[in-house]
C-alpha cells in the first residue's frame, strides 16, 4: 500500500504495452527532450523510431514503445503535449484497431548446407533476401514484434550471428488521423 | 563624464555635417545590429527594468550594452545562484518576469538551482547565458558547459542561438513561454560570436508566436457541472494554490468574492497564501504536513473538494490512498498534466483560475440566484464541526520566561508590521513554516518562498529582488542561521543598492528541521544537524556595511522589531530562540490528514514505512 505520492498505487492497474506517437519539429535537441524527459520521470523506452515525415513544416514523428498503466501513459501524452516542439501525441492501446510494424535485418554466415536450408527457411517465413555471397545472406523481415521476435527465434540457430532491428512504427486503422491535441487534457 | 557628454552633444548642435555623419550611421544601425545590440532591443520591448546578473568572458559584449544605455539597470549580484532568487523575488512580487545574465560554464551552472527552483514554483524568468565562439563548441574550451544540455530538464524551453538573426525571434518567444500557461523559466544560450556579429532586429509584432501553444479555452459544461456539486454539496473546502497567484491580483479578488458568495470554508497550500485574507473567518489556514488541524480535518471528511490551482504536491496530500477518501474532486489548473497525475479527479477543467472563477460567479449569479441563502443551512452543520476543530487551537505553544520561542518571534514580526503593508520571504526549513502559519498574509504577491524546491538559501537574494521592484515598502527575509549562510554574500548586493531589507534569524543553532525529523524518526542521532561554529551575525551585518541588531530576551523583542523597522539600511536581526522547539501540527510521513501530531505530548511511533519517506 502507497504511504504517500513516492509510492502511488500502480498495482491496482495492469501495467500494458503501448506505443506513443509524438509529432515534433525537426529541431537540434527534440530526441534528448523526450529521451530526457521518460528518464527523468521513470518511464520506461522499450523501443524508438525517428524520422522526418514533412519536409515542407519540418516535422519529425516520434514512436516509442513504452509500458505502464494508463494512468502512467496518460501522464506520458500530457508531459509530451507540454514540450513546446511537440505538436501532437497520440497513444495506440497493443490491439487490432491499429496497424504495428518493425523491421529486423539479418545476416546469416553459415556452411552452404545450413546456408540453403536458413534461406529457404527464410523464404518460407516471408522474409526478402537482400543480399547473397557464397558464405552468407542477409534477409529481410517485417512484421509486429511477437512476429518479428518469433522469426529471430527460429532462424537463430540457422547462423545468424548479426540482427538488426527498427523500431516501432504504428497507424490507426481506417480513414481517421490524429487531431491536433496540444492543451487539451486527453 | 557627464560633463564630457554633454560637450560633444553641444558640439553635435554646433556641427551640420557632423551631425548628419551620425544620423546616417545611425538609420544604418537600425538595420545592422551587433547581437548584443539587439538582445538589449529586445528586453527594452519588452519593458524589462532589472537585470540580475554577474559578467564574465563569454557574455562581454553583452555587458558592453549595459552601460551603452539606461533604460535597463543591471543589479550586480555576488553569485550567480543569487541572481536567479533575487529574479524570482523580483518575479514573485511584481508579476513581471525576472531577467538574469550571467557568463558560460559556472556561471550558468551556478543558476542550475534557482532556475530549477523557479521551474518547480512555476516564476517565469528569462535566463540569458554566455557561451564559448560557435567554432569552439565541443571542444572542451575554457568555461565551456552543455548548458542547453544541464539546463533542459529544469526549464519550460531553452535555446542555443547559431544564427545572429534569429536572436530578435527568440527573445520574443521567451518571453511569451515564460509568461503564459503555467509560467516558468526559460534559458537563452548565445555564443560570444553570435553577440559580436550584425544581424536584423524584428519587433514582436512581426514575429508569429504559434496560437495554438496556447491552452485551449475551458470548456464552459465542465465548469457548469462543477457548479452543480458545488450547489448540491453539505461537506464543501476550497483547496486554493500558487496558481491563484500566478493568475494575477484579480483572481485573488475573484476568489474572495466565490468564496464568500459560497460560505464555504477555504484552505490554502503554501504558495496560495495571500490570495484568501489570512485573518479572514472563512480561512482555515494553511493546510499539508505543517497545517492546521482544522483544514486537514476539514480534507479529509469533506464530501466536496475544490482544488483551484494546486497539485496535490506530496507535503499536502500525505498518505495518498487515505487522502480525503469520501469526497468528490473538482481539479481546476492550467496545466493539463497535473490533473489525475497524483490523485484522480471527478471533474477536470483545464483553464486560468481567473477565468473559471469569474465564470463559476456568474453561474452562481444567474443559475443559482437564492444558492447564498439557501446554503448557510445546508452546511451549517459542517461549519460548526469545523469549529470544534479550531476550539483545538493547533498553532498554540507554550511561551518561555527568560527564552524567546520562535513562533512568538513571528507572530510580534506579524503584529508590529501589520499595519503597513510587509513583503515576506524566507529561506527554508522550520523557520519557513512558522512563517507560514503565523504570519497572516492580507494580499497576494506578499509572499516568497521556495516550496517545490525547498531551497536553502533562497531567501536574501529573493527579498533583494523584491525591495527593487517594492522600493519604499518593508521586505523581510524570515531566516535560520543556516539557510542564511548559504547565500549570506547577497548581503553585500543589498548594502551596494542601498536595499533597506531586513534579515530576521530565527536562531536555534540547529538545522531545525533536521533536527527535528532526526528526533522523532532517527532515534534522536542528531547527526551533523548541529553547527558548532557560527558567525556573530551583528558584527557580520556590521562588516557588511549593514546594521546588526541581537534580541535573546522575550520582553526586548517588540522594541528590537521596532528600532529594525525605523532603520533604513540593510539589517541582521539576530533572534536567538529556543533551541529544541519543534515545529507543530505535523502529519508524520506514511499518516492520512486525520491522524496529526499536535505537540510533544502528542507523539506517537512512526511505523518502520513512514521512516522512509522523505
Amino acid at each position: 500500500m502507497p504511504k504517500s505520492a513516492y509510492e502511488i498505487d500502480q498495482q491496482s492497474e495492469s501495467v500494458e504495452r503501448y506505443i506513443v506517437v509524438a509529432w515534433v519539429d525537426n529541431e537540434a535537441g527534440v530526441l534528448a527532450r523526450i529521451a530526457g524527459l521518460f528518464s527523468g520521470r521513470g518511464y520506461n523506452i522499450e523501443s524508438l523510431a525517428v524520422a522526418q515525415v514533412d519536409d515542407e513544416r519540418n516535422i519529425s514523428r516520434i514512436t516509442i514503445a513504452t509500458n505502464g498503466t494508463k494512468q502512467v501513459v496518460d501522464q506520458i501524452n500530457a508531459q509530451l503535449l507540454k514540450l513546446i516542439p511537440v505538436h501532437k501525441v497520440a497513444t495506440y492501446p497493443i490491439d487490432d484497431t491499429s496497424i504495428f510494424r518493425e523491421l529486423a535485418l539479418i545476416k546469416f554466415v553459415a556452411e552452404s548446407d545450413t546456408l540453403k536450408k536458413a534461406e529457404q527457411l527464410c523464404i518460407d517465413l516471408n522474409s526478402i533476401i537482400l543480399d547473397k555471397t557464397p558464405k552468407s545472406f542477409i534477409a529481410q523481415y517485417l512484421g509486429t514484434r511477437r512476429e518479428v521476435d518469433s522469426f529471430i527465434k527460429t532462424i537463430k540457430p540457422l547462423g545468424a550471428i548479426s540482427i538488426s532491428r527498427s523500431g516501432a512504427l504504428a497507424m490507426k486503422k481506417g480513414p481517421e488521423t490524429v487531431k491536433d491535441n496540444k492543451g487539451k487534457v486527453l | 563624464m557627464i560633463y564630457k557628454k554633454k560637450l560633444a552633444l553641444t558640439y553635435l548642435k554646433l556641427d551640420p555635417i557632423q551631425t548628419s555623419v551620425k544620423f546616417n550611421l545611425r538609420e544604418k544601425m537600425t538595420n545592422q545590429l551587433t547581437g548584443a545590440e539587439i538582445v538589449f532591443k529586445a528586453l527594452e520591448e519588452h519593458g524589462v527594468e532589472y537585470i540580475f546578473g554577474y559578467p564574465g568572458g563569454a557574455v562581454l559584449p553583452m555587458y558592453d550594452q549595459i552601460s551603452k544605455q539606461k533604460k535597463i539597470k543591471h543589479i550586480l549580484v555576488r553569485h550567480e545562484q543569487g541572481a536567479g532568487h533575487a529574479a524570482e523575488g523580483y518575479a514573485r512580487s511584481s508579476g513581471k518576469p525576472g531577467i538574469i545574465l550571467v557568463t558560460s560554464g559556472p556561471g550558468a551552472t551556478n543558476t542550475v538551482t534557482a532556475l530549477t527552483d523557479a521551474y518547480m514554483d512555476s516564476v517565469p524568468l528569462v535566463c540569458i547565458t554566455g557561451q564559448v565562439p560557435t567554432h569552439l563548441i565541443g571542444t572542451d574550451a575554457f568555461q565551456e558547459c552543455d548548458t542547453t544540455g544541464i539546463t533542459r530538464p529544469c526549464t519550460k524551453h531553452n535555446w542555443l542561438i547559431k544564427d545572429v538573426n534569429k536572436i530578435a525571434e527568440t527573445v520574443h518567444k521567451a518571453f511569451h513561454i515564460a509568461t503564459t500557461g503555467r509560467p516558468g523559466p526559460v534559458l537563452i544560450d548565445i555564443p560570444k560570436d553570435i553577440q559580436f556579429q550584425k544581424g536584423v532586429y524584428k519587433s514582436s509584432k512581426e514575429i508569429e508566436i504559434d496560437n495554438k501553444k496556447k491552452i485551449i479555452n475551458s470548456d464552459l459544461t465542465n465548469i457548469e457541472k462543477a457548479v452543480e456539486m458545488i450547489v448540491k454539496s453539505s461537506k464543501p473546502i476550497f483547496y486554493t494554490g500558487g496558481g491563484v497567484i500566478n493568475s494575477g491580483p484579480e483572481a485573488s479578488k475573484a476568489l474572495r468574492e466565490l468564496v464568500k458568495l459560497s460560505g464555504f470554508p477555504v484552505t490554502s497550500t503554501l504558495q496560495g497564501l495571500g490570495a484568501i485574507p489570512g485573518d479572514d473567518h472563512q480561512f482555515l489556514g494553511m493546510l499539508g504536513m505543517h497545517g492546521t488541524y482544522e483544514a486537514n480535518n476539514a480534507m479529509h471528511d469533506c464530501d466536496l473538494l475544490i482544488n483551484i490551482g494546486a497539485r496535490f504536491d506530496d507535503r499536502i496530500t500525505g498518505r495518498v490512498d487515505a487522502f480525503s477518501p469520501n469526497s468528490k474532486k473538482i481539479h481546476i489548473d492550467i496545466d493539463p498534466s497535473s490533473i489525475n497525475k497524483i490523485v484522480k479527479t471527478d471533474l477536470s477543467i483545464v483553464g486560468d483560475s481567473l477565468t473559471v472563477i469569474s465564470e463559476m460567479i456568474t453561474i452562481l449569479k444567474t443559475k443559482y440566484s437564492n444558492f447564498n441563502s439557501s446554503n448557510k443551512e445546508k452546511i451549517s452543520a459542517w461549519w460548526s464541526q469545523i469549529e470544534t476543530w479550531r476550539k483545538k487551537k493547533s498553532l498554540s505553544y507554550k511561551k518561555d520566561k527568560k527564552l524567546i520561542m520562535p513562533q512568538q518571534a513571528v507572530e510580534r514580526l506579524y503584529e508590529l508590521t501589520k499595519k503597513q503593508d510587509t513583503f515576506i520571504t524566507t529561506e527554508v526549513g522550520q523557520h519557513q513554516m512558522w512563517a507560514a502559519q503565523f504570519y497572516k498574509f492580507k494580499e497576494p504577491n506578499r509572499w516568497m518562498t521556495s516550496g517545490g524546491l525547498g531551497t536553502m538559501g533562497y531567501g536574501l537574494p529573493a527579498a533583494i529582488g523584491v525591495q527593487l521592484a517594492h522600493p519604499k515598502k518593508l521586505v523581510v527575509d524570515i531566516a535560520g542561521e543556516a539557510s542564511i549562510l548559504m547565500n549570506i554574500q547577497e548581503l553585500s548586493t543589498a548594502v551596494q543598492y542601498r536595499l533597506p531589507i531586513k534579515i530576521f534569524i530565527l536562531n536555534n543553532q540547529w538545522m531545525g528541521m533536521v533536527r527535528q525529523w532526526q528526533e522523532l524518526l532517527h532515534e534522536k542521532n542528531y547527526s551533523e544537524s548541529y553547527t558548532e561554529a557560527l558567525p556573530d551575525f551583528v558584527k557580520l551585518a556590521e562588516a557588511y556595511g549593514a546594521v546588526g541588531i541581537r534580541a535573546t530576551n522575550p520582553n526586548e523583542l517588540d522594541g528590537k522589531i521596532e528600532e529594525m523597522m525605523k532603520i533604513n539600511k540593510p539589517v541582521i536581526f539576530d533572534c536567538v530562540v529556543k533551541k529544541d522547539e519543534n515545529c507543530f501540527p505535523m502529519i508524520p510521513s506514511g499518516k492520512p490528514h486525520n491522524e496529526m501530531i499536535l505537540g510533544p505530548d502528542d507523539e506517537e511511533e512512526i511505523s518502520e514505512e513512514g521512516k522512509v519517506l522523505v
